[in-house]
């Protein structure tokens, strides 16, 4: 099993919902960082978890910037880190409506440009920090503040949108499958040029479920095949073993949406629609996988 | 009907009367609840609006832009970074002459982040060419985004309105709140200028120099002329349900020797402080100013001026008090207070007028250490 440094880079106590995914997530990506880091955060829960000025909890500089702008900024920052002979990590952490939604222009901006640095949206499937509306990653049927019905648009492929850019290294993750998290950040960051992760960050508030059940909800995310674990460096697909087993049969789809609040009373249509987008996706990573497309 | 309401649900009420066709909004908070509240309105059929979660504000304002030019009634609402987001097309909206309505929920902006009330984000826009009104309670924010649809779409106008209320302080507050039946008050919108295929025209085509001038000094014409649709608006407004407010909303003003200005829920804050300096034999007066752009005739003459701004323009002053110290040759105490939410208490304003310097500009709370 891979080593876990015991350094913490994200201080204990801090803001988070109980049961906060996210937090998870963001401990492990500075565990595998180290202290040559620089987080670029624009709006969104993980600002509000930082804690309240003259507070921060965590242990390596965050440069707080506008909702829109972050990979836009990680640019020229690491532009300037490099120019410097720096080779310090630039990492934008950012939720998903600054990654799919407001953010997305400056995504492909930089990924366009090469930029040398790592992209991490964190994926709760809503706007966190506002009280949960939707977002472009909601996925089909899930009920939101601004979705009070369901949300009728399917889930916004972010993945297949940086993969058409090409970089030299995009993978999934979830919280929670921390290690393959772990390893995943550490590849991406000794490979220079743009890097992409997009990790599932299940959330109790937002998706409704109770707080003990944080870890379990991303276990099951994975197991029915609703999200998919896999990598792609240097334009070749590999599925992790998680997602492997989830492929030749995975769990029953209800398993995954019936804990969840934010999906009660959803269509029959819309659950068929779940399920035969992440068939879909499965199929074509398969695919990827074998060298086919 | 009498109800207790927010200053947020207080506008999303007044919107689902006035049933704009295309509604795009982007959530932020102070503003969140209004969008959420006509989002539920539109899921549960009380309002027929198309409604447009868009990606961003840039696009929120965009998409307004593209629906109003069809002649469309349109509605959206931001805050801070926000509105600003959305600056390009704040001025896109004006210039295109579309009677879009907005409601912006003062906050201050980043960085540090911050989601209090501060009026600096509207004052940014400013000289955008949209109507600016701000508000001091939730009947009031009611009343004025009901007013806001008719005088935008008034054919002497033709201008979006921005209707402000203060985040938090009045954004989520409880209050009573009186709703009306609107009847003929808002015509239908008829937009003179809207996209017609039978008579094809451009729309914003490159202008040159002998050309553009004129369509500034026409969005300052319509500005002019909307002085007397705000008057005879806010006169309707008040035959018809009984409220009326006025481009400022005096409070002992007539025979006060010295008058303190200010805009939002300071200004009604300021009341209670006008009470306590008038037991102790002090003849002061409180003129809220209500409509920022067109900005109003004040008549000051002969009084001391306190100012109070939540806001600031950074090298210059205070905002409003440039604005009254240009357009009154007064000589204003101006007071910086309430930045990002600070509070500031009738007590402290009856101590800016007890303590007040004439022309001398003063930051409540900070000290020689600040
Ligand atoms: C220009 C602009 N518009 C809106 C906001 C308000 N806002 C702050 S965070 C946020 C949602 C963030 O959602 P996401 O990126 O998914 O992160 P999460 O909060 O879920 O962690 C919004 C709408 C803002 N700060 N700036
Ligand atoms: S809303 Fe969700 S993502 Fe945000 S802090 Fe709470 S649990 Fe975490
Ligand atoms: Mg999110």
């Amino acid at each position: 099993m891979t080593e876990i440094p015991k350094e913490e880079y994200l201080f204990k106590c801090t803001s988070a919902c109980a049961g906060c995914s996210s937090s998870l997530v963001l401990r492990y990506v500075l565990k595998a960082a180290g202290p040559d880091t620089v987080l670029v955060m624009p709006a969104c829960c993980t600002s509000v978890i930082q804690g309240i000025y003259p507070n921060t909890a965590m242990n390596v500089p965050v440069y707080n910037v506008a909702f829109a702008a972050a990979a836009a900024c990680a640019s020229g920052m690491s532009a300037a880190f490099r120019a410097g002979k720096k080779a310090t990590n630039v990492i934008v952490y950012a939720g998903d409506g600054g990654t799919v939604d407001i953010g997305i222009q400056a995504l492909s901006g930089a990924f366009e440009r090469r930029t040398d640095f790592l992209y991490i949206c964190y994926d709760n499937e809503a706007y966190g920090n506002t009280g949960m509306q939707r977002s472009g990653a909601t996925p089909t049927g899930a009920r939101t503040t601004t979705t009070p019905g369901g949300k009728p648009d399917t889930k916004k492929d972010i993945d297949r949108i940086v993969e058409a850019h090409d970089p030299p290294y995009m993978a999934t993750a979830c919280s929670a499958y921390p290690h393959d998290l772990f390893k995943k950040v550490t590849k991406a960051l000794s490979i220079r040029g743009p890097k992409f992760i997009h990790v599932l960050a299940p959330c109790p508030p937002g998706w409704r479920y109770p707080t003990e059940q944080t870890v379990e909800m991303g276990k099951l995310a994975v197991k029915t095949g609703m999200w998919v674990l896999f990598e792609r460096e240097y334009g070749k697909v590999t599925i992790n073993g998680p997602s492997k087993a989830a492929m030749i049969k995975p769990l029953p789809i209800e398993e995954y949406l019936g804990p969840q609040g934010r999906f009660k009373g959803i269509s029959r249509e819309a659950v068929d629609a779940l399920v035969s987008l992440a068939r879909r996706n499965a199929k074509r990573l398969s695919l990827q996988e074998e060298g086919v497309c | 009907m009498l109800t207790i309401a927010t200053g947020n649900k207080a506008v999303a009420a007044a919107v689902k009367q006035v049933s704009p066709e295309v509604i795009a909004a982007y959530p932020i908070t102070p503003q969140t609840e209004i969008v959420e509240q006509i989002a539920e309105y539109v899921t549960n059929g009380e309002l027929k609006s198309q409604y447009i979660p868009v990606e961003s504000e840039h696009s929120a304002m965009a998409a307004c832009i593209g629906a109003s030019i069809t002649g469309a009634r349109t509605f959206t609402a931001t805050s801070s970074h926000g509105l600003l987001y959305m600056h390009e097309m704040v001025n896109w909206a004006a210039g295109g002459r579309l009677p879009i309505v907005m409601a912006n929920v003062n906050r201050a902006l980043g960085p540090g982040w911050n989601i209090w009330a501060e009026h600096t984000d509207s004052m940014q826009e400013r000289d955008t060419g949209w109507l600016q009104v701000y508000v001091s309670t939730v009947q009031e924010a009611y009343d004025t985004t009901l007013m806001a649809f008719r005088i935008a779409e008034h054919h002497e106008v033709l201008l979006p309105v921005m209707v402000n209320l203060d985040g938090f302080s009045l954004s989520h507050i409880n209050q009573s709140l009186e709703t009306v039946e609107l009847g003929d008050f808002i015509p239908p919108l008829r937009l003179p200028h809207a996209i017609d295929v039978k008579n094809p025209r451009g729309y914003g085509p490159l202008t040159g120099p002998e050309e553009y001038f004129k369509f500034r000094w026409d969005i300052e014409r319509s500005m002019r002329d909307s002085v007397k649709v705000i008057e005879s608006t806010e006169k309707d407004f008040s035959q018809r349900f009984g409220r009326s407010y006025g481009f400022t909303d005096d409070y002992q003003c007539e025979d006060a020797d010295v008058v303190i200005v200010s805009m939002g829920t300071i200004g009604k804050e300021a009341e209670v402080a006008i009470d306590l300096l008038r037991k102790e034999g002090i003849r002061a007066g409180s003129m809220r100013i209500r409509w920022f752009r067109p900005f109003p005739k004040l008549d000051l003459s002969g009084r001391d001026v306190v100012v109070i701004d939540r806001d600031y323009s950074f090298g210059y002053g205070g905002i409003l008090a440039e604005a009254v110290r240009s357009t009154c040759r007064a000589e204003p105490y101006s007071v910086i207070a309430g930045l990002g939410g600070q509070e500031v208490t009738y007590d402290d304003i009856a101590g800016f007028i007890q303590g007040r310097r004439p022309g001398e500009e003063y930051w409540f709370g900070v000290t020689p250490d600040v």
